[in-house]
């Protein structure tokens, strides 16, 4: 039988630690379906939106952030959700995906502009 | 033809022609001419070539701003204020002033009233009081226009979204909105209401009247990709095509392009805020930054000169350098 030595002691504590806290990395993974806090980023860029599709789960948020020197909107298409004003240089946008389905928005400024939100369960 | 001096009437050892040789190697002119219907345009160089005379005594003339952005303080030109006071200085310094301006949009860079404010009070610095506006989509950014619209159609009698028409000594002139309502995927747009307005309006005019057509997205497709069209225009065109002598005026790309379809002559404007890429030379349009002392270069305004009876046009674009 092992006896346990003050080293083999922090051993074990360690490994309970780790334990522990795989724990609670799983949890948190778990938490992430349901997870209203998570950031989901759009760089508008180079007069386009990156990524040009996105997918998403109910409840998340979703971030548009202009890195052009141009002011671009975002807007529905099927006016589905409230649109942004203007965004200047490094100005942010946030909206909070509804209903599942697919979203598509564009700039009012630049029409070309286009994307799609798919909004998941 | 050799480079000789041929004339050399004041002794200073440049001639004429010389002189327009030289003018044009600086890429200081391209000149414009609507004579009887047929249209050449030639660059100053050919011009001392051929010895044709340049526009002298005329009409009417007036004068093209565009795009100055009054607010866009980035990289590109970090004081835009004052490149469009340099603009209004040099309409000041001409001999004969224009007999008015046209602004063909992009007043401001976001549509703020202390941006609008800034243009008007530097704006009274102009010898030249009447000045006639078309919107950029810059204008209209968050009120779908409703502040330019109280701004800057005082003087006319705007219909819709702000389209209008006018008469200048015989030349019917028209400014034109395609900056609103525009739709995903789509480029700039009339819309029907204001086609429908623009058949009408000049339906009872002669065909050898004179048109000027002026709105900020070019109405020709300059580079779709970009956004550089609008994607009814070929209908508004349709309803100018029975004219002898139509010239649309654009903004929005700020640089000089010109084509010649029939009896159209479409020309678009430099800015006085900053330059853009040439269509497809860059990722993607926007502000061009450029070195310092070659930003002037790329700036300018257009000055536009008729003679009644002559039938003839002149479009001349001049640099702020």
């Amino acid at each position: 039988m092992t006896t346990l030595t003050p080293k083999n002691k922090r051993a074990a504590l360690l490994c309970g630690v780790a334990f522990l806290n795989l724990s609670v990395f799983a949890l948190a993974g778990q938490m992430k379906n349901v997870d209203s806090t998570k950031q989901n980023r759009i760089e508008i860029k180079d007069f386009a939106f990156n990524p040009k599709t996105i997918t998403v789960k109910s409840g998340e948020k979703i971030t548009w952030i202009n890195r052009d020197e141009e002011p671009h909107t975002v807007v529905s298409v099927e006016k589905q959700f409230k649109k942004s004003s203007a965004l200047d240089t490094d100005q942010e946008f946030t909206i909070t995906a509804g209903a599942p389905g697919t979203y598509t928005y564009f700039c009012s400024v630049h029409p070309k502009m286009t994307g799609t939100i798919v909004v998941e369960k | 033809m050799s480079d000789y001096i041929s004339h050399d009437h004041e002794h200073d050892g440049i001639d004429r022609r010389g002189f327009l040789q030289c003018m044009a190697w600086a890429g200081t002119g391209l000149l414009w001419t609507v004579s009887g219907g047929v249209l050449a345009s030639r660059t100053l160089a050919q011009i001392a070539k051929t010895g044709d005379l340049l526009p002298t005594a005329t009409d009417l003339s007036f004068l093209q701003i565009s795009d100055s952005h009054i607010g866009f303080s980035k990289e590109a030109n970090k004081d835009v204020t004052e490149t469009f006071k340099i603009a209004l200085d040099r309409i000041n310094a001409m001999p004969t002033p224009p007999s008015f301006l046209i602004h063909t949009g992009d007043i401001t860079q976001l549509s703020k009233p202390e941006e609008f404010d800034t243009f008007d009070e530097v704006l009274k610095s102009c010898r030249t009081k009447d000045v006639f506006y078309v919107p950029g989509e810059h204008d209209v950014l968050n009120d779908g226009g409703k502040l330019y619209r109280e701004r800057y159609l005082k003087s006319v009698e705007a219909k819709g979204s702000g389209w209008y028409s006018f008469n200048k000594n015989g030349v019917h002139f028209i400014g034109l909105v395609n900056v609103l309502d525009l739709q995903a995927g789509g480029l700039g747009q009339l819309g029907d209401e204001q086609l429908e307005w623009l058949e009408a309006d000049v339906k009872g005019l002669s065909a050898s009247t004179p048109i000027v057509v002026f709105a900020h997205i070019p109405l020709w497709a300059v580079y779709p990709q970009w956004g550089w069209g609008t994607s009814d225009s070929e209908r508004a065109l349709g309803y100018l095509k029975r004219f002898g002598s139509v010239t649309v005026l654009n903004g929005h790309i700020h640089q000089v392009l010109q084509k010649v379809e029939g009896n159209v002559t479409f020309h678009t404007a430099m800015s006085t805020a900053f330059p853009q890429p040439a269509p497809g030379t860059a990722a993607s349009p926007g502000p061009m930054k450029v070195p310092a002392e070659k930003l002037r270069s790329l700036l300018g305004l257009t000055s536009v000169q008729y003679k009644q009876g002559k039938t003839a046009l002149a479009v001349v674009d001049s640099n702020l350098s």
